[in-house]
């Protein structure tokens, strides 16, 4: 087994710098070059304030940025970057930036995976030290496969809901799980998401120059088109049913099966009173404690916490998810019935 | 438990938490953890602190606790309420119970006892001979197989913690749980941070839960020619087809015969292996990382057995070698219509009889709602 990753300073190039631009050291090229926000404000730098205001309109619309670095102009790679994530951060609409950060992770990964297929050399240096540097997770490469130890998969893989990245899916031995290239760098791409979003939420802005405002403002008419979730259907999920089935037929409900009725129906908004007689056909029913444990759930007595509706893979793994296709691309129940207003 | 039962069992205890310190430590890192007890017919109490095995000897002779738990997890302030705790982590841990292996052994030894009269029974009736009552609720009593069964099943465990997972054998402490099963604890550093979710997908890999036929080679529409696992791979595409192709002469045979079965077949027969070679374990307990879970060396009130340490699984008697309180010859009245094998002694059956046992026969009893104080 050998590790790449060893202390040597890894010395970037602007190549480097345009497929990774929310590298420390992107900031220390700009600064060496002596650009500073106020120059970018000049007429002459206006392309790249119509760049970077494309690089966000691609990327919140849902898609990734466009791979322009093949035509080597990578310092306005790099420019329209960090253009881009001032015009976000003087919008200050969080719904843009977190779109943006996750769409550049995206554009990040497919890089980081060009970069660990290709020989293994430098190349190879440089994706491995991203993603222990920026993640702490490292990578040992064994053979063709890249391994990671099992606790590092599982903090990550948990967030995947398709069963191949259950780690029952997955080869793994000694501690190690082992991973291709493409999969190495999907597991940490939400963790680059956030680190992007962290990034811009950071930055320190005192006033930006006149030229940026224009297509500030038109950031923030952007961010109206992306209003929340709407309901389609008022029905209860599948689990849910069960569990007032269950009760209603005067059979016993494990303790989860209640928990999960009360937290659900709880964060729907429905009082105390209305979910205190659901269950009264419980064998085991004594009003003033089920009332003392509902008040206990919704966080109104005892500890203040207010406890959340288990996810979808808990009751599964409790035997009490009776899942249906309306249940595709939800993770908890309280998902059930919502869907995305289509975006126009 | 009525007040002359309370007496007996909590005077059994008693002179077993005086007397046998050496059996009762906290567990590394100490003053970290939460602790917390119970006593006979009343609620838990948590949120304690025992810094070290002085402090807890002396809550136990102070409260004779009918039984004694301390959380895996370790807390910036264990002694807070949960909510201002400061979680930092916790030791893995996995259950592994009897009742959970669905053994042919539990009829034999399961007992029905009427709710109102305390009649016990082999075979459960519509309603109770005594009494007439239809109210029941079970007990099982020691049984040799559910515990060589239990057995099998910590060393499937074990197996996989050490070959896939990487943890070393010296980091693995089993204990018998003091009733019906083992407790099995890890103490491995990269393992301790994981929360829930992780921890609750780490159980299905143990359990094998949650297998798709693509992981070992089988498509849903499959063009290209399905890779089946072998024999030498590691992991679960090693034992699945360990498992699949038991004998090398007949692995071309079997191998057509899968290919040709399709996916849903195949299905089916990762859901075989999970019952055959997942370890049967209790997810929930793996997955809860603010339990507080049994103490070592604590008496478990539900048979009067000790939480003990097993330092040799194979040759390990719980029986024998857990039931540890007291000898002196107490008088009971008792209805256990099986005969049960404690310290290498056989007692029972007896129908209704009073009768003289040793002490830690007689708190047995009494534990499993068996006998009563005379």
């Amino acid at each position: 087994m050998s590790n790449h990753n060893n202390e040597d300073v890894l010395k970037l190039g602007i190549e480097d710098l345009a497929k990774y631009p929310f590298l420390t050291e992107a900031g220390e090229y700009l600064r060496d070059s002596g650009l500073n926000l106020e120059q970018l404000g000049h007429d002459d730098w206006k392309p790249i304030i119509e760049k970077a205001y494309g690089r966000i309109v691609v990327a919140t619309s849902g898609h990734v940025y466009g791979i322009d670095v093949e035509k080597q102009d990578y310092d306005s790679e790099l420019l329209s970057f960090i253009v881009a994530i001032i015009l976000l951060k003087s919008a200050g609409v969080h719904t843009l930036t977190r779109r943006f950060s996750l769409s550049e992770a995206r554009r990040a990964e497919r890089y980081l995976q060009q970069d660990l297929r290709i020989n293994r050399d430098r190349n190879l240096e440089l994706p491995l030290k991203i993603i222990q540097e920026l993640f702490g997770v490292q990578v040992f490469i064994q053979g063709d496969d890249f391994v990671i130890k099992v606790p590092d998969y599982l903090k990550r893989a948990v967030n995947f809901h398709e069963k191949e990245w259950k780690l029952v899916n997955r080869r793994v031995s000694n501690g190690l799980v082992y991973l291709n290239a493409h999969e190495t760098v999907r597991l940490i791409r939400t963790e680059l998401g956030e680190y992007i979003n962290t990034k811009i939420q950071s930055i320190n802005l005192t006033e930006i120059p006149k030229s940026f405002k224009e297509r500030v403002n038109d950031l923030i008419t952007l961010a109206r088109k992306f209003s929340s979730t709407q309901y389609v259907s008022s029905e209860y999920p599948p689990c849910v049913k069960h569990a007032i089935e269950v009760l209603e037929k005067g059979e016993n409900l494990p303790h989860s099966g209640r928990f999960l009725l009360a937290t659900y129906l709880l964060s729907k908004g429905k009082s105390i009173e209305q979910i205190v007689p659901l269950f009264k056909n419980a064998p085991d029913y004594n009003e003033r404690v089920t009332r003392y444990q509902l008040e206990h759930i919704s966080g109104s007595s005892g500890s203040g916490t207010k406890y959340q509706c288990p996810s979808c893979e808990k009751l599964r793994s409790e035997n009490l998810c009776f899942a249906i296709p309306d249940c595709d691309g939800i993770i908890n129940p309280i998902q059930f019935g919502k869907k995305r207003k289509i975006i126009s | 438990m009525n007040e002359k039962n309370t007496a007996i069992v909590e005077g059994a205890f008693k002179e077993y938490y005086f007397n046998r310190f050496d059996l009762i430590h906290v567990p590394p890192r100490a003053q970290e953890r939460e602790f917390g007890y119970q006593k006979i017919n009343s609620g838990m109490i948590r949120h304690l602190v025992a810094r070290n095995d002085k402090e807890l000897h002396l809550l136990l002779m102070r409260e004779v606790p009918s039984d004694v738990y301390c959380s895996n997890a370790y807390y910036n302030f264990p002694n807070l309420p949960m909510s201002e705790k400061d979680w930092k982590g916790a030791d893995l841990i996995f259950d592994i119970d009897a009742k959970d292996l669905g053994l042919s052994c539990r009829k034999e030894h399961i007992l029905t006892k009427c709710v109102s009269c305390k009649n016990s029974m082999t075979d459960p009736k519509p309603s109770c001979e005594k009494c007439g009552s239809t109210k029941f609720e079970t007990v099982s009593v020691a049984c040799k197989n559910c515990i060589s069964e239990s057995k099998n099943e910590v060393k499937k465990l074990i197996e996989i913690l050490t070959t896939d997972l990487g943890i070393k054998n010296e980091e693995i402490k089993v204990y018998f749980s003091g009733n019906e099963g083992f407790h099995v604890h890890i103490i491995n550093n990269l393992y301790e941070p994981l929360g829930s979710h992780e921890r609750a997908d780490l159980a299905d890999y143990l359990v094998f839960n949650g297998s798709i036929p693509e992981s070992f080679g089988i498509k849903r529409q499959g063009i290209s020619k399905p890779i089946l696992p072998t024999v030498e791979e590691k992991g679960w595409r090693g034992r699945v087809a360990q498992t699949l192709f038991p004998s090398k002469s007949k692995a071309v045979k079997t191998s057509k015969e899968i290919i040709t079965g399709g996916y849903s077949a195949f299905q089916l027969k990762l859901e075989e292996i999970r019952k055959t070679r997942g370890v049967h374990l209790d997810p929930k307990v793996t997955m809860d990382v603010h339990r507080i879970f049994r103490l070592e060396g604590s008496i478990n009130s539900k048979s009067g057995l000790s939480k003990i340490h097993c330092t040799d699984l194979d040759s390990f008697d719980p029986f024998s070698e857990a039931c540890l309180l007291g000898s002196d010859e107490t008088e009971v009245l008792v209805n256990c219509p099986v005969a049960i094998k404690l310290k290498n002694k056989k007692f029972g059956p007896y129908k209704n009889e009073i009768i003289s046992l040793p002490k830690y026969a007689a708190v047995y009893m009494i534990c499993k709602g068996l006998a009563n104080s005379v």
